[in-house]
């Protein structure tokens, strides 16, 4: 009898835990009062915690966007640091319910790892580094150079390939951590560094102007955020959320000016504020999601001169990130 | 009797329910987000390179090739180490015998400092020192044709395709010629031997005074010097104490050998840790890993019975 | 100690001599040059390139990061938390450790400190404030781990040696399968499967966080080292005890509640302690899979821009730490072995 109620509970155990119901990631989200975001474990920029575990970059206010268009503020978000190797099932397993974390968007990624991507936020390219008192002038002189970079990113594979195009010989130090990557290298066991150009502006933050970057980019990194494949509301909020982002820059709003649009006679600003009815319901948000945004976190210009660009440390140009009208690749379709 | 088979019934009951809610959950989740899986990623291009590698290999290879070239270099810190690590901890552990009180106590702080402070660290410290220490390959310091840099120590190789000796000459970034062991794998070895060498110390020590001491006065008697009384006498009956924690220990660098990740050795663990972010195939990859580190278990674990068996056999 | 004795000592023969001597002088060049670096050198007051600039070592970086280090992102308005967790801690084992103190009173008094450390280091109700445990890290995160893991696994691993001497054939292969194959495996494949193929194991919607899956792993890795000491000490209790038991009509739980285990354990306390200082060296591992333990916290703190490139120092404070907390267990264990030795005679 003891062994059969034993039994019993464990059956009934089993059942319990395979019953939980399965939602969108929306309700669930809502449901938690919270959105978990995947972020880097440090990469200054674009997810980086200081020294008070306050989380900053680029990367970390998108998630702070999305949690503004959801919940109307900014501070519902759990930021997960998760490492490159952990990064895509923290994503497939629900960990996260989204990864914005400086990832690539790429075929593969899309269908074999099962995600779709939201629009870029981040267009990107790898590029090397070396101290400057070296000789190398272009990438072409490092034949038969050591170079550090790190593991778990499309980085190994797109070194591997260009030295292979150009018929280089190569020796690749690969390290497991971002930290230890960017020591060794600093110590002088490296001849060059290689990674996404974005990441390589802080080494002369760091260490006072003593590395230049090399001119040519070896490939495309486009940076996206990504979610789970089959979730079709929460990928057009995502989305929508990046779009909302570059529309306001187009637009010429920004978070100390839009409050006096509310009236604005310009029908496209007019639905981009909520004033009239605007694109909520669709997306099965409120109507003032994007005002949300913009007014609680910024558009697209302001954080990305906050974090990566003119305001900040890095100081790196906007190239290919400026708005379309200005010769970069920033584009939103139409919001209505 | 009838009670015991009930409670293997439900014993087994609960282990294939167990077995069969993981393979659920995870064929779902891979069905569901369309995650691909199998082995036939193992026949693809891997497209990366490895830094160093016993066999021909180039970013042409598959997956496969790379993963052997990782496995083949963990087998060579693992070899390597073991036996570097028996040498200096026999020659410690016999050290902490003496009745010279420095020598003792020097080597009584070494084991200490080694046993208590975790390997992972060291490795790391080991790493960075020699990278601080050491010279830009430009000023690399020359020894008798060996030359150490912040590259690693090459030495002048025998070539036996041309049967000559190969010099290491410095080219505009890095050393050609001979052979360089990199300071990765140097310092990995270093690491491992120095920290096991402390645990094996203490299994020799053991070893030794638990043969008696008459054996000693009786192979004095014998006339035999101090190095025959070890090396006849005493050394084979103690191998038969420490035989049992020393399989462990070998196992244990063996094993340790996996924390070369960190510092950027490519070994199997690393490879694998490369070949599981580009193909994200975590299940196949890591399947992979166990089934290696359990082989190399049960290989060492098998030859090192065998080989207790014959040395108790040799004492009868 | 007088000079005949040194000469016997150091310098009885040619070849004891000859390494005296060389160590001697050794000894004096290290001590010098050690004393330069750390003392003459050292760097107490100033900043990052007053440190750069001298051949010393920078003080100043282990006392701008000393916080940081230990706990981690633990909110500084809260630090009198985790310090009182931690002197209450200490202050228990210290009164438990010694075998006199043994008792199932002390015992369930040690449990209920346990839990009130706990509650001081996380809170959430009773009028303090939830500290999550993402903001834990360093020393207290590595304790934390630690402390947890034993507690969980020691009876686990009793449980699996005793499965493995089962009379059951069943249950005594399983239990060889697990210990052989956890054994047989590193722990980093361990913490790699827990970060990334445990989710896959779970259901859709359930998921455990990510220092909770670490635990689990440290746990498993721990119980089977534990079984393999425990399986020892049963080993070594004669037949005569076993029997005994039986005859007196004690039923398998009694036999070995009352009778087997108490004096097994008590065998292998020594071991069992040693065990417990390679799982916490072992603790450091938890960095590979980007959890903020000690070490962690010691190499983030040197990729601070102000402090970039202290990593000796950073490395040294740290394994100060670890020696003396492993010399500490290490101690005691030789202690508890002679103490028991004794109480035997």
């Amino acid at each position: 009898m003891k062994f059969l109620s034993i039994v019993f509970i464990s059956l009934f155990l089993i059942m319990q835990i395979s019953q939980t119901v399965k939602a969108g990631t929306l309700a669930n989200v809502k449901k938690n009062k919270l959105i978990k975001c995947g972020v880097s474990t440090g990469l200054v920029g674009f997810s980086a915690p200081n020294s008070k575990g306050k989380w900053s970059g680029l990367d970390v206010d998108f998630c702070k966007a999305l949690s503004s268009a959801i919940f109307g503020s900014p501070n519902k978000v759990k930021f997960i640091p998760l490492s490159a190797q952990q990064r895509f099932t923290a994503l497939q397993s629900g960990e996260v319910d989204i990864l914005s974390r400086n990832t690539t968007r790429n075929l593969s990624r899309e269908t074999n790892l099962g995600f779709n991507f939201a629009p870029v936020m981040y267009y990107d390219g790898q590029a090397f580094i070396v101290k400057k008192k070296s000789k190398a002038k272009s990438v072409k002189d490092l034949s038969g150079a050591t170079i550090c970079t790190q593991q778990g990113t499309s980085t190994e594979q797109n070194l591997a390939a260009y030295f292979r195009k150009h018929k280089l010989k190569l020796k690749v130090k690969v390290f497991e951590s971002f930290e230890e990557s960017t020591k060794t290298f600093v110590q002088g066991a490296c001849d060059a560094y290689t990674s996404d150009k974005s990441s390589l502006a802080i080494f002369n933050v760091k260490f006072k102007s003593g590395f230049k970057i090399l001119p040519e980019i070896i490939s495309k990194e486009p940076l996206a955020p990504a979610v789970r494949h089959g979730d079709d509301q929460w990928l057009d909020i995502v989305s929508w959320t990046v779009y909302a982002l570059v529309a306001a820059e187009e637009l010429g709003l920004n978070s100390k000016n839009i409050h006096k649009h509310l009236k604005s006679r310009d029908l496209n600003i007019r639905k981009f504020v909520g004033a009239t009815k605007g694109n909520g319901k669709a997306l099965g948000l409120s109507k003032r999601w994007s005002y949300n945004i913009v007014k609680q976190v910024g558009n697209y210009g302001e954080i990305f001169s906050k974090n990566v660009g003119k305001k900040s440390i890095l100081k790196i140009k906007r190239g290919l990130n400026n708005l379309w009208t200005k010769s970069g690749l920033m584009y939103s379709p139409p919001m209505k | 009797m009838k009670q015991k088979n009930i409670i293997q019934i439900i014993i087994l009951f609960f282990v294939i329910a167990a077995l069969g809610f993981v393979i659920y959950n995870t064929q779902q989740k891979i069905a569901a987000q369309n995650i691909s899986s199998g082995f036939d990623f193992l026949q693809d291009e891997a497209s990366f390179e490895i830094s160093e590698s016993l066999i021909e290999y180039s970013s042409f290879d598959t997956y496969k090739k790379a993963l052997t070239v990782g496995l083949l270099n963990t087998l060579k810190v693992s070899i390597l180490g073991n036996i570097l690590a028996l040498l200096l901890g026999i020659l410690i552990g016999i050290s902490l015998l003496s009745q010279n009180i420095l020598l003792k106590k020097l080597c009584q702080s070494y084991v200490e400092i080694m046993r208590n402070t975790p390997l992972l660290l060291q490795l790391f410290f080991w790493y960075a020192i020699m990278n601080s220490l050491l010279p830009a390959p430009q000023e690399a310091i020359s020894f008798a044709g060996t030359f150490f840099s912040n590259r690693g120590i090459s030495i002048p190789w025998f070539e036996f395709s041309s049967f000559s000796w190969s010099y290491p000459k410095f080219k505009s970034f890095n050393f050609e010629g001979g052979y360089t062991l990199s300071l990765e794998f140097v310092a990995l070895l270093f690491g491992l031997v120095v920290y096991t060498s402390a645990f094996i110390a203490e299994i020799v020590r053991a070893g030794l005074l638990s043969v008696q001491k008459g054996q000693w006065e009786a192979s004095k008697t014998l006339g035999l010097s101090a190095w025959q009384s070890i090396r006849f006498v005493i050394f084979p009956q103690a191998l038969r104490v420490a035989i049992p924690p020393l399989t462990s220990q070998i196992l244990n660098l063996t094993k340790n050998s996996s924390l070369a990740v960190a510092i950027a050795f490519p070994d199997f663990v690393s490879v694998a840790n490369t070949t599981m972010n580009q193909t994200g195939q975590a299940l196949e990859v890591i399947l992979l890993i166990l089934l290696v580190y359990l082989t190399f278990s049960l290989l060492t674990a098998a030859f090192m019975n065998w080989y207790n068996k014959k040395i108790s056999l040799v004492e009868r | 100690m007088n000079l005949k004795n040194i000469k016997n000592n150091l310098f009885k023969d040619y070849l004891n001599s000859t390494i005296s001597t060389m160590l001697i002088i050794g000894l004096f060049y290290t001590a010098y040059y050690l004393f330069l670096y750390f003392i003459v050198n050292g760097i107490w007051n100033g900043d990052a390139d007053t440190c750069r600039a001298s051949q010393g070592f920078c003080w100043s970086f282990i006392r701008a990061k000393f916080q940081y280090i230990l706990v981690g992102l633990y909110p500084d308005d809260k630090l009198w938390r985790p310090i009182s967790a931690f002197i209450l801690f200490i202050g228990f084992i210290s009164y438990i450790k010694h075998p006199k103190n043994w008792s199932s009173k002390n015992f369930s008094y040690f449990v209920i400190t346990l839990l009130l450390c706990a509650f001081l280091i996380r809170g959430g109700f009773f009028g303090l404030s939830l500290v999550d445990s993402e903001q834990w890290g360093g020393l207290l995160l590595t304790i934390i781990v630690a402390v947890c893991g034993v507690i969980v696994a020691y009876p686990l691993g009793v449980l699996l040696a005793l499965a493995r001497r089962s009379s059951l054939p069943l249950l005594k292969y399983l239990s060889i399968l697990y210990i052989e194959f956890i054994r047989g495996i590193p722990l980093i494949s361990l913490l790699f499967m827990s970060a990334v193929l445990l989710p896959l194991f779970l259901p859709e919607g359930v998921e455990i966080g990510k220092l909770f899956r670490a635990q689990v792993a440290m746990i498993m890795f721990f119980s089977a080292y534990m079984a393999e000491i425990v399986r020892g000490g049963l080993q070594s209790i004669s037949n005569g005890q076993y029997e005994g038991a039986e005859s007196l009509g004690l039923n398998y739980y009694q036999k070995m509640r009352k009778v087997i285990l108490p004096q097994a354990l008590k065998v292998v306390i020594p071991p069992t302690v040693n065990t417990i200082i390679g799982f916490f060296k072992d603790t450091s591992l938890l960095v590979i899979i980007a959890l903020f333990d000690l070490m962690y916290t010691a190499k983030a703190s040197v990729t601070d821009p102000k402090w970039v490139g202290f990593s000796l120092e950073s490395y040294l404070f740290i394994a100060v730490i670890y020696f003396i907390l492993c010399l500490m267990m290490g101690n005691y264990a030789k202690y508890l072995e002679k103490y028991l030795k004794k109480e035997n005679l």
